[in-house]
């Protein structure tokens, strides 16, 4: 019994893992509560598909490490689509469905020449248990970093996300902000892939957050529910999957966030 | 403070085209503090559109100024801006402390609350009947809770110029008299020119100093007397 609870201490990649997950929740709580509150899930997840084309970039550049181009053609990405959608020239949906599937189309043309895209399949489903010491020390310093700026900015992206007329007529730049979180967003997500895979970023960054939102009273307690749901599903996901044979870690959380999710739904339908 | 009736917004050929589509003409009016302006005219007349003018959120010709009390035109104008709705869905965890924290505040609102900004908050709440919804989430909120709670928001700080597009529907006649009544009372008692887009002709009747009547341009301007005995206003509102 003890071997169960605390045998996956013994493994360094495990313990890793659990440093990683330590830190990627309390990011994604700070980016998945913003993202389901302004209506943003479609958004990051095209995003998301978009790192198939980063990297696709940084390979035709001749570049051994792709995560960088896979962050700026992220936030170039990224700010294209802001642009798009706050014109509001044609439905918000599309225009992101459009660069959703262009991302993928582009990515996989490129990154399937020569038929070599099966040394990419990591891409789609990520591996946390894969996760080194240097890349747990620059997550620590992006949880820090964010945070910092959402001391300083979470009031505009709150009032922004109320009303952003009202908003402006308090001064606050709307548009830069706009772009500041879009940017955040690229930028996290992209750290992130490769620990999580594409296939289910998204998930993990909104999951906890809609999980947290049927039953918060407040923004400061969606935020605290939402970190509370996140690690609980990042740390029971992990602890099943070395359960299991070290089955895949992304999916079990997804799964554990999934639970919670129709759990809340259906405490706040029974209180309704 | 009651007001000195010198602060006056200043609309000047304002119009506005999108594509070939002429949204607004020509708009001229002036509204003074201490004065209630209302905006009427049939759906579609371009309403809100005028107030988006005055906001800035829409490009077009003509000018927005706003003197002060020696007709120097003021740099930095405070907007108060109450809109029709929020952008918000039902299910928002946001109450009310969260919304005026957030747009008056830098202190984060997901940190603990400060004793004195909830004691400032409920006070300014007081004036608007809106004291008890502090802690309510912003879904909950009936349509004339909603408005009275916009109002505070919009009040805090005090603006120079306060802008309110009515909501059409959602708040019923008690909720709109005590709105009333209220904006009756911050225009007694505030320095502030008050514009408001109304759908409510009865109110307006009762509570506006001017109305202009418009449908793309300005049709009539007047008093509230002057306009409803206009032919513009029956031919715009047939069944009045």
């Amino acid at each position: 019994m003890n071997e169960l609870l605390t045998g996956w201490w013994q493994y360094e990649f495990m313990r890793n893992a659990f440093l990683a997950v330590v830190l990627i929740m309390p990011l994604f709580t700070m980016l998945g509560t913003m993202v389901v509150s302004n209506g943003m899930a479609f958004f990051s997840d095209a995003l998301g598909h978009s790192s198939l084309t980063g990297v696709g970039v940084g390979i035709i550049l001749g570049m051994s490490e792709y995560r960088p181009t896979m962050i700026a053609f992220a936030i170039v990405f990224a700010l294209m689509m802001n642009r798009i959608r706050n014109s509001r020239l044609t439905s918000t949906d599309t225009v992101i469905g459009v660069f959703s599937s262009c991302g993928v189309a582009l990515g996989l043309v490129l990154l399937s020449r020569g038929g070599s895209f099966s040394r990419y399949q990591s891409l789609l489903i990520g591996d946390i248990l894969s996760i080194t010491k240097g890349e747990i020390v620059v997550l620590a310093i992006t949880l820090v970093v964010v945070f910092a700026l959402w001391l300083i900015c979470f009031n505009s992206f709150n009032a922004i996300s109320i009303n952003p007329s009202l908003a402006k007529t308090k001064g606050i730049p709307v548009r830069l902000l706009d772009d500041l979180l879009v940017v955040i967003i690229a930028v996290v997500v992209m750290m992130a892939i490769h620990w999580v895979g594409l296939l289910l970023i998204n998930a993990m960054l909104i999951l906890p957050a809609a999980a947290a939102r049927q039953v918060a009273r407040s923004t400061r307690s969606y935020l605290i529910l939402t970190l509370i749901f996140g690690l609980f599903s990042g740390l029971l996901g992990l602890w099943f999957s070395f359960l299991n044979s070290f089955a895949a870690t992304g999916p079990m959380i997804v799964l554990i966030a999934g639970i919670l999710f129709f759990a809340t739904f259906t405490l706040r339908d029974s209180k309704q | 403070m009651a007001s000195c009736g010198m602060h006056c917004l200043k609309i000047q050929h304002i119009s506005v085209t999108i594509g070939e589509n002429v949204l607004l003409r020509d708009i001229n009016m002036h509204a003074h503090c201490g004065e209630l302006t209302a905006v009427i005219g049939r759906n579609g007349a371009g309403k809100s559109t005028l107030l988006k003018a005055i906001l800035g959120e829409i490009t077009h010709a003509g000018k927005v100024e706003f003197s002060g009390h020696d007709g120097v035109p003021v740099k930095r104008l405070r907007i108060g801006y109450v809109p029709q709705s929020l952008s918000v869905d039902s299910g928002t965890p946001a109450t009310v402390y969260d919304m005026l924290v957030s747009f008056t505040s830098s202190y984060p609102v997901f940190l603990p609350r400060r004793p004195k900004t909830v004691r400032m908050l409920r006070e300014h709440l007081a004036s608007f009947n809106a004291a008890p919804l502090l802690n309510k989430k912003l879904g909950q909120l009936s349509g004339g809770e909603l408005q009275r709670v916009l109002l505070a928001a919009a009040t805090l700080p005090k603006p120079d110029l306060l802008l309110l597009d009515e909501p059409v529907s959602g708040v019923d006649h008690a909720g709109l008299q005590l709105f009333y009544r209220i904006l009756g009372n911050l225009k007694e008692t505030c320095d502030m020119a008050i514009v408001l887009v109304s759908h409510d002709l009865d109110f307006v009747r009762r509570y506006a100093d001017h109305v202009l009547l418009l449908d793309r341009g300005v049709q009539t301007l007047g008093t509230p007397n002057q306009v409803f005995a206009s032919e513009t206003f029956r031919r715009a509102f047939p069944a009045e």
